[in-house]
């Protein structure tokens, strides 16, 4: 079991597109940046097939110093959580129906 | 920001390829990223956050419509957490607003 990074990816863009090593890595690099520069933007994003990438804003709420057990307010903040497309979804449920360990 | 407009992003900062050459590369990285997936292998994108999957042990649903039980088996959903760098940028776009 492995780990999927932007160097693979770069990779592949480079073997089976054809770009250069400089082209392909600035193009991974730049996919994710304008997807995060959107999401700092309070922009949603949506890959149609791969999922959404939602933005949520979370009020205070009243958190605790597990160490010390003294009350400590959590601050509002805003997050981004991500919702899979049917697609992907689907894709990972047939890893586990073919021997995925579960 | 959907894919479509993602790609136009991507065209202008990529002037030397072609609008082809983009739309390609996307449809390969997002492929790339659900075969990793469906292969049960993580994804780590540094500055960005990293995917992988989590277990949803087997339990006992139920049809809404009819109320009857139906198991249902174990299976792997696909799960993002945000890397330190897009959760602080997020959270800054807060503040801003």
């Amino acid at each position: 079991m492995g780990s999927l990074t932007k160097a693979d990816m770069a990779e592949r863009l480079n073997e089976e597109l054809g770009l250069n090593k400089r082209e392909a890595k600035d193009m991974v690099e730049s996919f994710f940046e304008e997807i995060r520069t959107s999401l700092a933007s309070n922009e949603q994003v949506k890959l149609s097939g791969f999922g959404n990438f939602d933005l949520r804003d979370k009020r205070q709420r009243p958190g605790r110093n597990p160490k010390t057990g003294e009350e400590v307010p959590i601050s509002a903040r805003r997050v981004v959580t991500f919702r899979p497309g049917q697609k992907l979804k689907d894709r990972v449920e047939a890893y586990a129906d073919n021997g995925g360990e579960l | 920001m959907t894919k479509s407009e993602l790609i136009e992003r991507l065209v202008d900062r990529h002037e030397q390829l072609s609008v082809k050459d983009v739309e390609l590369a996307v449809k390969t990285m997002l492929d790339q990223m659900t075969e990793a997936l469906s292969h049960g292998d993580r994804i780590e994108i540094r500055g960005f956050g990293s995917f992988s999957l989590h277990y949803r042990a087997p339990r006992v649903g139920r049809n809404p419509k009819t109320g009857a039980s139906v198991s249902l088996t174990a299976k792997y959903v696909p799960h993002f957490k945000p890397g330190k760098e897009l959760r602080e940028q997020v959270n800054d776009s807060l503040l801003r607003d």
